[in-house]
C-alpha cells in the first residue's frame, strides 16, 4: 500500500482528489458550441450583481446613475485605517464617472462605492489596500479598480489580496498603466487588466495577444456624469476599466456561476478581435 | 550618505535658479506642444501633505507659484493618489471641476489634462496642461505623448528636489553638513591645501575602514 493512501475521503488534504472523488465533483457544464454575445449577455441588465466601485466615492442621487445601494469610506487616524459608511459623495468626480459607465451598460446591477480617496497621498496605499480588503471581505462579485500604486512596500499585500479575490469568485478589473512606470494591481494574472482604444463603440473590447494589458475598451472622449450632477466628456485607461467592468456585470448576471477564470476565458472569445462581436 | 553625497554633487550641478529654469522650461514646452493656454507642475510636500504650484506658464503665471491645496482632493489628487493620468473636458465650464480650477487659479478652464510625475515608485507631484484648442479632438497619441513628457518633467522635479535636500545638507549644523563643508571648502581651496586636505582624508578614511 503506497504511503500516500488513505483510508478515507475525509482525511484527504485540500490538495489532493482520491482516484474514486473525481465523480463526485462534477461541474454542471452549459457551454455552448459557441460562445457569442448573446449567449454571453444577451438579454441581461445586470440584475443581481454586486458590483463595487473602488475610487474617490460617488455622488449620490445623480441623473446618470440613480441610486447607489451602499456608500463606504476608508479613512486612516494614526495608523489607524477603518471603513465605515459615509454620504459625503465624492472628492474628485472620477468614481461617480466610472459608477456611470457601468450603469450604463449594466442598468440592474447593485452599486456600492469604497472611497478610497482623502487620505492624503502618504496615506494612499493603507486606504486602498483596506478598501480592497474590504470589498474582497464583502464578497463582490465585480470590483472596479481604475487605480494603481508604484509603492512596492505595498505589493506583496496586494498581491495576495487579488489572488484571494480570484478563488472567491470576486473578478477584479484593474486599469493599466499607460505610463513605462512598474505599477500594481493591474499587472497581476488574477486580475483582468485593461487599457484603452480609439473606438466610441462601450461594447467594442478587444482581447490583447501581448499582456500584461489584456484587453482594450472604451477610453477614449467618453461622456461621463460628474459631480454636481453634470456630465464630462473624459479619457483615459480609468474609463475604459469600468466599460469592462460592466460588460463582466452582464455576462454575471446571465451566468451567475462563472468563476473569474471562465469569466476571462468569455471575455476573450466574445472580443471584438476574436469573435467578430458576435 | 545620498544626502551628502548630493551635497557634494550639488556644487557642480548648478543652482536653485537653474533647477527652476528647468522646470519653468518644462512647463513653457508642455503648453506649446499642447497649444494649450496654461501649463503648471505640483509638488508634493510630504510632510503637509499638499500639493503645491511649483512653476506655471501662461494663464495664471506669477500668481500662482507657492499656492498650496490638499493632495488627495480634486482632479490633480486624484492623478497624484492613484498614478493614473486623466483628460477631463468640460463642454459646459460648469462643473466642479471647473470651480475648484477657478477658486485656484482665478481662471476657469473649458478642460485639462494631469498626469502624475513618477521617479521609480515616487509620486513627485502633477503636470497638468489647461485648455487645449476648442477645435481639437483628443488621441491616445497626445495621451501617449502626455505620459512621454510627464516623464521628463518628474526627472526636471527629481533633479530640484535633490537639490534642496543637497542645499539642506550643505545648510544643515549636524555631522553630515560639516562633512559636506569640507568637501564644498576642499572644491575651492589652493592647491597645496587642496591636497594636504585630501591626504589628510585619505588617512581618515583608512582609519575609519
Amino acid at each position: 500500500m503506497s504511503v500516500l493512501a488513505h483510508e478515507s475521503d475525509e482525511e484527504l488534504p485540500a490538495w489532493s482528489l482520491s482516484a474514486s472523488a473525481g465523480e463526485g465533483i462534477n461541474l454542471p457544464s452549459s457551454w455552448p458550441e459557441r460562445v457569442t454575445r448573446d449567449w454571453a449577455w444577451g438579454g441581461a441588465s445586470g440584475t443581481g450583481v454586486r458590483v463595487c466601485v473602488l475610487d474617490s466615492g460617488v455622488e449620490l442621487d445623480h441623473p446618470r446613475i440613480g441610486t447607489v445601494q451602499r456608500s463606504v469610506a476608508v479613512t486612516k487616524n494614526g495608523d489607524e485605517v477603518t471603513v465605515a459608511d459615509d454620504d459625503s459623495g465624492d472628492l474628485c468626480g472620477h468614481g461617480t464617472a466610472c459608477a456611470g459607465i457601468i450603469r450604463a451598460l449594466a442598468p440592474e446591477c447593485e452599486l456600492t462605492s469604497v472611497r478610497v480617496l482623502g487620505a492624503g497621498y502618504t496615506g494612499s496605499g493603507a486606504v486602498m489596500l483596506a478598501g480592497l480588503q474590504w470589498a474582497v471581505d464583502e464578497g463582490f462579485d465585480v470590483v472596479n479598480m481604475s487605480l494603481s500604486t508604484t509603492k512596492k512596500q505595498y505589493v506583496d499585500r496586494l498581491h495576495e489580496l487579488a489572488d484571494a479575490a480570484y478563488f472567491r469568485r470576486t473578478m477584479l478589473i484593474a486599469s493599466a498603466h499607460n505610463m513605462p512606470v512598474e505599477s500594481f494591481p493591474w499587472r497581476f494574472a488574477s486580475v483582468v487588466s485593461v487599457g484603452s482604444h480609439e473606438d466610441d463603440d462601450p461594447y467594442a473590447y478587444y482581447s490583447n495577444p501581448k499582456p500584461p494589458v489584456e484587453f482594450f475598451a472604451r477610453g477614449l472622449n467618453v461622456d461621463v456624469p460628474w459631480l454636481g450632477g453634470k456630465t464630462l466628456r473624459c479619457t483615459g485607461n480609468s474609463f475604459a476599466t469600468p466599460h469592462v467592468a460592466g460588460i463582466c456585470t452582464l455576462i454575471l448576471s446571465k451566468h451567475p456561476d462563472l468563476t473569474p477564470f471562465q469569466l476571462k476565458s468569455v471575455l476573450h472569445l466574445t472580443s471584438t478581435n476574436v469573435g467578430s462581436g458576435e | 550618505m545620498s544626502d551628502l553625497r548630493a551635497a557634494v554633487a550639488a556644487g557642480v550641478l548648478g543652482t536653485e535658479d537653474a533647477y527652476r529654469s528647468l522646470l519653468q522650461a518644462t512647463v513653457e514646452v508642455a503648453r506649446a506642444i499642447f497649444h494649450a493656454k496654461a501649463a503648471s507642475v505640483f509638488l508634493l510636500d510630504q510632510e503637509a501633505d499638499e500639493l503645491v504650484f511649483e512653476a506655471v506658464a501662461g494663464e495664471g503665471a506669477g500668481e500662482l507659484v507657492g499656492k498650496r491645496f490638499p493632495s488627495s482632493t480634486g482632479v490633480a489628487g486624484w492623478v497624484l493618489t492613484t498614478g493614473q493620468p486623466l483628460v477631463v473636458d468640460d463642454l459646459t465650464a460648469d462643473t466642479r471641476f471647473s470651480r475648484e480650477a477657478a477658486e485656484s487659479t482665478g481662471y476657469i478652464p473649458r478642460g485639462l489634462m494631469a498626469v502624475p510625475l513618477l521617479v521609480e515608485e515616487r509620486a513627485l507631484g502633477v503636470l497638468e496642461v489647461l485648455d487645449r484648442p476648442a477645435d481639437s479632438t483628443f488621441t491616445l497619441a497626445e495621451m501617449n505623448l502626455l505620459g512621454l513628457f510627464a516623464n521628463q518633467a518628474a526627472v526636471a522635479l527629481d533633479l530640484l528636489q535633490r537639490g534642496r535636500r543637497a542645499r539642506a545638507a550643505l545648510d544643515g549644523d549636524g555631522e553630515l553638513g560639516a562633512l559636506a563643508r569640507i568637501a564644498a571648502t576642499l572644491e575651492g581651496a589652493e592647491d597645496e591645501q587642496r591636497e594636504a586636505g585630501l591626504r589628510l582624508l585619505a588617512a581618515l578614511e583608512q582609519l575609519l575602514r
